[in-house]
């Protein structure tokens, strides 16, 4: 296991920029996931860190080792980097036991066998060694290919998109247990993935990539509390923007009330209270902000609404017209076109300046 | 800054993969080249000889026999396919199969059994003629026989690809056709018959192909069409000018076939559905099921049965007297070269399929269908478009020899196995290639980052994961090949060095001689080996299913 350090990477195709200026460090034994759109670039960088792809500017360091730099590369059967496949990529001819130890060569043959069975143990899959892959079900040969890459003690686990064929009450489960393994095994790992529940589940690091960049590399939490701009904010989680007018360096007020907190607004003449001061920004509201509240004198008028189980998600029409959605226990059933009292309880105060 | 490592920057613009398939692709020009360009040195007399007396006959019998087998193959081809695919018959799962079994028997073979059997001193006319006083059965030796014969032998290639189109997409259509007020039939050649015109085009192509080529049965049946007029012109009149000339028109005549097969393979692939019909077949009237048995067995007895067992009887005739030592020298020679054969073919092609998959692109594309284009020359062609070439190069040789190094002999590679070789690659290349081809593209290029990611070089690559994964395809490949050219008549026949005659070579002495019985030995030899890839290719059709 080591620490991944890219620094300014960019690599192209034929003109198009696929990724640009990428930088972002993965501490040493932490689980790291690369988020965005698809045709974001993501999978591009996992392929440049497995020495897939060389890159054109910038460096890629493994544990201090560089990896790549513009015009060489360490080829990837030299990286000890473990990749995972979106297909899982098993070796159809080979059984299971067969494929975790394809990566063992050079070990003794009780090496060998014991690494297998301990792998095979982690993953949950002891009873399985004899089988081949067409014998296996889809969370099964997942499992095996997470067994394979983690065999040889690999520097850096990569996984693209690792869940993506499984059926979603089976993703959830094994992103859960994916974590422990990797925990366990106490590597390093890169997931890249368009799923944010996928990332939140997995990451302690997670990074939102649009148009071949970084916008945010953060915790999870930071990420949907704390985005730094319009793309993070829209794309990890739901929610709306309302307008608002700053008071002062701590304050925000929009037409549900008076937000206190930190207003990270830059200002172009920051520190200066007389310019902060009616400053015209967006403010962002996530479903969770806006509570349902009976007794609230509030009121915004339901004018759509989703039903997930054990909450509804409702599009509220506040006074001046403007959206917000609400997320509410589902025993609050209320009709479209009715009007609900609701109250704010926002932690964390989100605002981009108005363009 | 560590030392192992690549440039990506600094590959070579053409790279060793992409020169050795463009050099297999040459050696596919090398005989139209040769052929073409023999018309530079023009031998009056035998040129105006050709052009007065030859041409016109040869010209007017190919284009009889293309228009009468082309009709034929294409009837009892479609007709077949659409029962074997399409109806519930008895004996149906039988036939499913069975009808594929002719393509076990090369055609010389069905042409001798025919005469055999059928000509004026045959068993059927003199137990006409003696027991009925019956004498009027038409001429087998005639135009009409020669094309009974091929359609009879080469209706499989449109068989099996219409039947493969057919059970694709003709349930569908049929039932799609039927939800809009047509009936069956209407429904059978307005929708699902046009649906499978590609395929039955691209099958009849290769019908063609063969019939272009073939050279045994039009020797048989002393029918003259190019094949054997090259032949005559090589041995008869000594002349490969004349050779050559008569080759380079037979390789239009080729080309056309080509261009209208490669046409047809695109359109399958815009046209290909999925889905099987097996399980709602039209159930036929009893007076249908019954006809449609009759006809689909009588096939069969014609196509297969019968000759098979009249070669069984003959052979058991002979088989005392001439299984000596000079049959099982035949098929030594036989075995021997096919062997060879096949595993160059094979080496070759997954050399050529490797290149596909490491310098992939549409350059490469192109290289790699125009070296495995081989498969639509006539051997006779090949032979002569190969000698002619490889004769320069030995006489250059052999001048640098007896000048430089005081070499005292006439002949270097002419004596030698090389052209012999040489053509089989060509025109047995794309048997390898194909079923290589199709395997090594079942496996994905991340299964290659797998493996290199776990730490495998290129060495451990093809040893740990694609030669394993390969298996199957080298042997299909290497089989098909190896039968392919223990069949093989013309280019055996003309390139053989001395002492090398092959079961094939056999045959054609005997029939020339007339001598069917002892033409059925090696005969025999030939279609039991020829069963082989017929059980291959059922068997990879069952997979395809499953």
């Amino acid at each position: 296991m080591a620490e991944l350090v890219l620094d300014a990477v960019a690599q192209s195709y034929a003109e198009r920029q696929v990724i640009a200026d990428l930088s972002f460090t993965l501490p040493e034994g932490t689980i790291g996931c690369l988020l965005g759109p698809s045709g974001c670039g993501k999978t591009t960088a996992l392929r440049c860190i497995c020495g897939f792809e060389p890159i054109r500017t910038g460096e890629i360091r493994i544990g201090g080792e560089i990896v790549n730099r513009p015009g060489w590369m360490l080829p990837a059967e030299k990286r000890r980097v473990g990749m995972v496949f979106q297909d899982y990529a098993l070796f159809p001819h080979l059984n299971v036991a067969d494929n975790v130890g394809f990566g063992l060569r050079g070990a003794s043959r009780a090496a060998r066998q014991t690494r297998i069975d301990e792998l095979l143990d982690l993953v949950g899959l002891a009873g399985h060694a004899g089988q081949f892959p067409h014998q296996l079900s889809g969370g099964q040969q997942q499992r095996v290919a997470l067994a394979r890459a983690l065999a040889p003690r690999p520097r850096l686990i990569l996984m693209d998109e690792p869940f993506s064929s499984l059926d979603v009450e089976l993703r959830e489960r094994l992103s859960i247990e994916v974590r422990d393994i990797l925990k366990r095994e106490a590597t390093t790992a890169l997931i890249v993935t368009h799923d944010q529940h996928e990332a939140f589940a997995l990451a302690d690091w997670a990074g939102v990539m649009h148009d071949g960049r970084i916008q945010q590399w953060d915790t999870p939490y930071n990420l949907y509390h704390e985005p730094a701009n319009r793309f993070v904010a829209d794309f990890v989680g739901q929610g709306a923007l309302v307008t608002g007018e700053v008071i002062n360096d701590h304050q925000v007020e929009i037409e549900l009330g008076v937000l206190d907190g930190h207003i990270p607004v830059e200002c172009d003449a920051s520190g200066c209270a007389e310019c902060v001061r009616s400053c015209r920004v967006e403010v962002l509201l996530r479903p969770d902000d806006i509570i349902h509240d009976e007794d609230s004198l509030l009121l915004a008028e339901v004018e759509n609404k989703a039903f997930r189980g054990a909450e509804f998600l409702y599009t509220l029409k506040l006074p001046s017209g403007q959206r917000a959605l609400s997320l509410v226990p589902s025993h609050h059933n209320h009709a479209i076109g009715e009007k609900i009292g609701i109250r704010l309880a926002v932690d964390h105060v989100v605002a981009f300046r108005c363009e | 800054m560590p030392s192992a490592g690549v440039l990506p920057e600094a590959r070579p613009r053409y790279s060793g993969w992409m020169l050795f398939a463009l050099a297999v692709a040459a050696l596919v020009l090398v005989p139209v080249v040769v052929t073409v360009s023999s018309f530079a040195d023009v031998e009056g007399d035998i040129l105006a000889h050709l052009t007065e007396f030859v041409l016109p006959e040869l010209v007017g019998n190919t284009l009889w026999l293309v228009i009468g087998v082309a009709i034929g193959v294409s009837v009892l081809g479609v007709s077949l396919a659409w029962l074997a695919a399409m109806c519930d018959f008895p004996g149906r799962r039988v036939f499913e199969w069975a009808l594929l079994l002719p393509m076990a028997l090369p055609a010389y073979v069905t042409a001798f059994v025919a005469i055999g059997l059928l000509d004026f001193t045959g068993p059927l006319q003199t137990w006409l003629r003696e027991d009925w006083g019956l004498t009027s059965l038409p001429e087998i030796r005639s135009r009409g026989g020669v094309i009974l014969v091929m359609s009879l032998a080469l209706y499989p290639y449109v068989y099996l690809i219409a039947k493969n189109a057919f059970s694709t997409q003709g349930a569908i259509a049929l039932e799609a056709a039927q939800s809009l007020g047509l009936s069956r039939t209407q429904g059978f050649f307005r929708v699902a018959l046009p649906m499978a015109r590609p395929w039955i085009a691209a099958g009849l192509m290769l019908a063609l192909m063969e019939t272009l080529g073939d050279f045994g049965t039009m020797a048989i049946f002393n029918y003259d069409t190019f094949t054997t007029a090259i032949y005559k012109a090589w041995y008869s009149l000594f002349s490969l000018a004349a050779a050559a000339q008569l080759a380079s028109i037979l390789i239009l005549f080729v080309l056309v076939a080509v261009v209208f097969e490669q046409r047809s393979r695109t359109r399958m692939r815009y046209g290909a559905v999925g889905r099987s019909a097996a399980s709602r077949r039209i159930r036929l009237s009893r007076a249908l099921a019954g006809l449609a048995l009759l006809y689909a067995g009588m096939v069969l007895g014609a196509a297969f049965i019968i000759p098979v067992i009249q070669l069984a009887l003959w052979t058991r005739d002979v088989v005392a007297n001439d299984l000596d030592a000079r049959y099982w020298a035949f098929a030594r020679h036989s075995v021997l070269l096919a062997g060879i054969g096949a595993l160059m073919v094979v080496t070759v092609a997954l050399l050529l399929v490797y290149a596909g998959r490491q310098r992939p692109g549409s350059a490469m594309v192109w290289t790699q269908r125009l070296a495995t284009l081989g498969y639509a020359f006539p051997g006779t062609v090949l032979a002569v478009g190969l000698f002619i070439p490889v004769a320069w190069l030995d006489n250059w040789l052999i001048d640098i020899g007896h000048t430089g190094f005081g070499f005292e002999g006439s002949e270097l590679l002419k004596g030698t196995l090389l052209v012999m070789l040489l053509a089989y690659l060509v025109r047995f290349l794309a048997v390898g290639f194909g079923p290589i081809d199709s395997g090594l593209h079942r496996i994905t290029r991340n299964i290659d980052e797998a493996a290199r990611s776990l730490g495998s070089g290129t060495p451990g690559l093809l040893t740990r994961v694609h030669l394993p994964l390969l298996r199957t395809s080298l042997l299909t490949g290497a089989t098909l090949a190896f039968v392919d050219i223990l069949k093989e008549m013309p280019i055996t026949l003309m390139t053989r060095p001395f002492g090398w005659d092959t079961l094939a070579v056999r045959v054609f002495e005997m029939t020339s001689e007339g001598e069917w019985e002892r033409a059925a030995l090696p005969s025999l030899a030939i279609v039991m080996a020829g069963i082989i890839p017929v059980i291959l290719l059922t068997w990879r059709g069952d997979h395809s299913h499953g």
